[in-house]
């Protein structure tokens, strides 16, 4: 600690160069924690452990056929089942078949089971007395300046209404708020309806149920639970898949896409570039200071602590650069996720991101700095203060 | 005063800078190229030209003892133009997958405000009224050319998956008039389904994404078991589907004699507007129509917008740590060959060749950079199969193109990073003051 006065002084002694390497390690970890965190909410996706407790149950054939009513009570009362709900998707859209919306219509027990959505409870007593009621998530109500006690109207993608048009009218009453924010991207996005009010008013649904939640109360039991929800329905016409929330999710965004595949692969060019970029600013650096070097070595200075004195620039130049963009990347997320009103949704930079990319920059410090540092350690004073 | 000036100065330099790129990355190549022979006409036949053709010269006849650091700038564009391109090429692959599986002179029939074949739902008297609209062709037994189709999806296990682990995959209940709707559609081997029988084909794409799909293999959808018969190959989004007797697939979907989408073709691409008009004047049908180029470019538009914005955001992030790192080495170039410059000021050289000697060497690092990420993405990435869902529905599977327009935007871009990178330090060398510079050890 006692010569960082010494390093710092190193560092800056050519100001424009510094400045300039530490511009493009700025840039390089302001990616690195935009794309990491992307890349961790796709993994985290649905891991919560709310997730692991409840079970989804939708058709084996395929997620857009549908399921009898008949089977929610025969669900309940599987053993290890503490509460049953279901839900069908709605495909909404708000003035374009484009804007599509998550809209699901559920069932009135729904909300129970997912404590993670807040709902001011006047409003849930309001959701639940009016038919034509809808929750709202905060981030939808924002992106097209929703207000409750509005009526809107919504085009089903999927299902006409009973006189044949698509436009289906409803009341908003309240605002869903996910509980935890840094979590919640996707609850955020969410619009709930009545099933009933859906099933009555579409001429197609005839009784049927998109898939089915059920909690379970031991996570360790999760597997043979939804082993003995899938035999209710073996060798029927309605032959089920049960699978725990965290799985299903998993699947669906590895079907989306490989993301950990393409975020590495971005990174990994990078932090490639950095490396040679660095490491050239480092090299030039020790090149230029080869007398100062023999110097400090005349005045006692030992090999091991040279070494450690270039070694210790590199890792400070890398670590100023990539806090810096770390930072800027931890300010730039929420100002992009507030400036594009809700359709970008960019996750804040995590623990676990700082973590790594703390990690990242002292190896990539390291690295960069052991080619000079060696080099200043095996300086010859005699040849270094003559020039040869 | 001088201070606000040379503020002033340094203000204006980035405007022009900032303007100039924004023209460069959004001009046409033939005005770029107008831009390229009038400086070739410059350099060759004007004194100041050939001044900065001959510094030119001594700057790179000196590179070899800057290959390290001329290097940075080489691979670190290589980087950025590697990534540029790849990005690009990913949203052009999955835009072109697309765009081939519509023309001009085919129509796709949904019902009114469905945005995708799956979600659509057409009754079977509306399928015979669309099937007698005008325009439409007709084969040489006089048949019209109308596919009426039923798009489901399935769940099928994923090759390389886990045990349990099911995708989703596009099926497509078809009649006989599918294989002359689509020409492209070709079988690669074994034989087609036959009608009324519980068979499939598979999409070659589909093939490679899921697992079991083998002529003379079974597979299980829900609680059924179908036989794979064929493997079809059309150079399309049907690649990645499975195509199965459309009566058999409604039996097994509970769908009755409604089906999803009606595809016709057309006797020209000029009939479509008739045909659109009459199907939404008749008071019986609730129907849009669309030509297929229409539909398939409207479903990749939404996620080919995002991957061009994803590349353009990431590529513009590396490219400014390119520049910075293009800046230090030339900026280390002119400090190296301070003497030299302030030598040829010296015997009379002027101030324009040098700067713009020191940029053409930028520039042609730059292009070197280019070229190599190009190249470079171009081994790596052209063919590289990807998939993800789309329409709503399935696996659609997709290769990378790098196209040329790809390319040009790669190269485009790692000239633009030269230039400004190049620009700041050989305004540096013009101004270097001649003696102390002639001084300097």
């Amino acid at each position: 600690m006692k010569y960082l006065h010494l390093i710092w002084a190193e560092l800056f002694r050519r100001k424009t160069r510094t400045i300039l390497t530490l511009v493009s390690i700025l840039a390089a970890f302001l990616l690195f924690g935009m794309l990491n965190g992307v890349r961790e909410s796709f993994d985290q996706a649905g891991q919560s452990a709310q997730g692991a407790k409840r079970l989804q149950t939708g058709s084996r054939l395929s997620f857009i056929d549908t399921l009898p009513l008949s089977l929610n009570d025969r669900i309940a009362r599987t053993d290890g089942v503490t509460a049953v709900t279901y839900a069908n998707w709605f495909g909404g859209a708000y003035q374009d078949a484009r804007n599509q919306i998550f809209s699901f219509a559920v069932a009135p027990n729904y909300l129970d089971l997912y404590p993670e959505i807040e709902v001011d409870p006047a409003q849930r007593q309001a959701f639940a007395q009016t038919r034509t009621g809808i929750l709202v998530g905060e981030g939808l109500m924002k992106r097209f300046g929703w207000k409750v006690g509005q009526k809107i109207p919504l085009l089903s993608t999927i299902f006409p209404n009973r006189d044949g048009s698509k436009n289906w009218s409803f009341d908003i009453v309240g605002v869903m708020k996910p509980k935890d924010k840094a979590a919640g991207g996707w609850y955020d996005q969410m619009l709930l309806m009545h099933w009933k009010y859906f099933d009555e008013s579409s001429p197609y649904n005839r009784g049927s149920v998109g898939w089915y939640v059920s909690g379970v109360g031991d996570v360790n039991q999760a597997d043979r639970v939804a082993k003995a929800i899938d035999s209710l329905s073996a060798n029927s016409d309605h032959e089920t898949k049960t699978q725990t929330e965290a799985a299903a999710t998993a699947s669906w965004m590895k079907q989306m896409a490989d993301i950990g595949l393409i975020v590495g692969s971005i990174m990994g060019a990078v932090f490639f570039t950095l490396l040679l970029l660095t490491g050239n600013t480092m090299a030039q650096a020790v090149r230029e200071r080869i007398p100062e070097l023999a110097v400090l070595k005349t005045l006692g200075f030992s090999n091991g602590s040279v070494l450690g004195l270039v070694l210790a620039e590199s890792v400070l130049l890398v670590l100023i650069g990539g806090v810096l963009g770390l930072g800027l990347a931890a300010l730039l997320g929420p100002v992009l996720s507030a400036g594009s009103g809700g359709v970008i949704n960019m996750p804040p930079v995590g623990a676990r991101s700082w973590a790594m990319g703390l990690g990242l920059m002292l190896a990539i410090g390291l690295l960069v700095g052991a080619l000079p540092a060696l080099r200043a350690m095996r300086l010859n004073i005699v040849d270094a203060l003559t020039g040869r | 005063m001088g201070i606000l000036k040379s503020f002033l100065r340094g203000l204006g330099l980035f405007l022009l800078v900032i303007v100039g790129i924004g023209a460069w990355l959004a001009l046409p190549w033939p005005f770029l190229l107008g831009l390229v022979v009038i400086f070739l006409a410059w350099m060759f036949f004007t004194r100041r030209g050939r001044q900065t053709g001959s510094v030119t010269q001594v700057g790179l006849s000196t590179l070899g003892q800057r290959i390290g650091s001329s290097s940075v700038i080489v691979i670190g564009i290589a980087g950025v133009v590697a990534v540029l391109v790849a990005l690009l090429a990913m949203a052009e692959g999955y835009r072109e997958t697309l765009r081939k599986s519509g023309g001009e002179d085919s129509a796709i029939v949904l019902r009114g405000a469905s945005a995708a074949e799956v979600m659509s739902t057409l009754m079977h008297d509306s399928v015979n009224v669309i099937g007698q609209a005008p325009g439409i062709a007709r084969d040489a037994q006089g048949r019209a050319l109308v596919s009426p189709e039923l798009v489901v999806a399935a769940n099928l296990p994923i090759k390389g998956g886990l045990p349990d682990e099911d995708g989703s995959v596009q099926l497509r209940g078809v009649g006989e008039a599918a294989w002359t709707v689509r020409p492209n559609v070709k079988i690669t081997a074994g034989r087609k389904f036959s009608t009324g029988r519980r068979e499939l084909v598979a999409g070659s794409g589909a093939q490679r994404q899921f697992a079991g799909l083998e002529p003379g293999k079974q597979i299980r959808l829900g609680n059924q078991t179908w036989d794979v018969v064929g493997i079809f190959h059309s150079g399309d989004a049907m690649d990645s589907e499975l195509w199965g007797d459309a009566e058999v697939v409604a039996t097994t979907y509970r769908r009755g004699s409604s089906r999803t989408s009606v595809t016709a073709k057309l006797v020209s691409a000029d009939a479509f507007k008739g045909f659109k008009e009459t199907l939404s004047k008749d008071p019986r049908l609730d129907v849009d129509a669309s030509t297929t180029l229409d539909y398939f470019s409207k479903q990749s538009e939404g996620m080919t917008k995002v991957i061009r914005i994803i590349g353009m955001v990431v590529g513009g992030i590396m490219a400014i740590g390119a520049v910075f790192g293009a800046l230090n080495t030339m900026f280390a170039t002119v400090a190296t060959r301070a003497r030299e410059i302030a030598t040829l000021r010296a015997i009379g050289f002027r101030g324009v060749p040098v700067v713009v000697a020191v940029m053409l060497e930028t520039m042609l690092l730059a292009l070197l950079g280019g070229l190599l990420g190009g190249v470079l993405a171009w081994l790596i990435f052209n063919g590289f199969t990807a998939s993800t869902i789309a329409g709503g529905v399935g696996q659609l599977t997709f290769e990378f193109k790098v196209s040329p327009e790809v390319l040009w935007t790669g190269i485009k871009w790692a000239l633009a990073i030269g230039f400004v990178g190049g620009l700041f330090p050989a305004l540096r060398a013009a101004q270097l003051p001649v003696t102390e510079a002639l001084r300097a050890a």
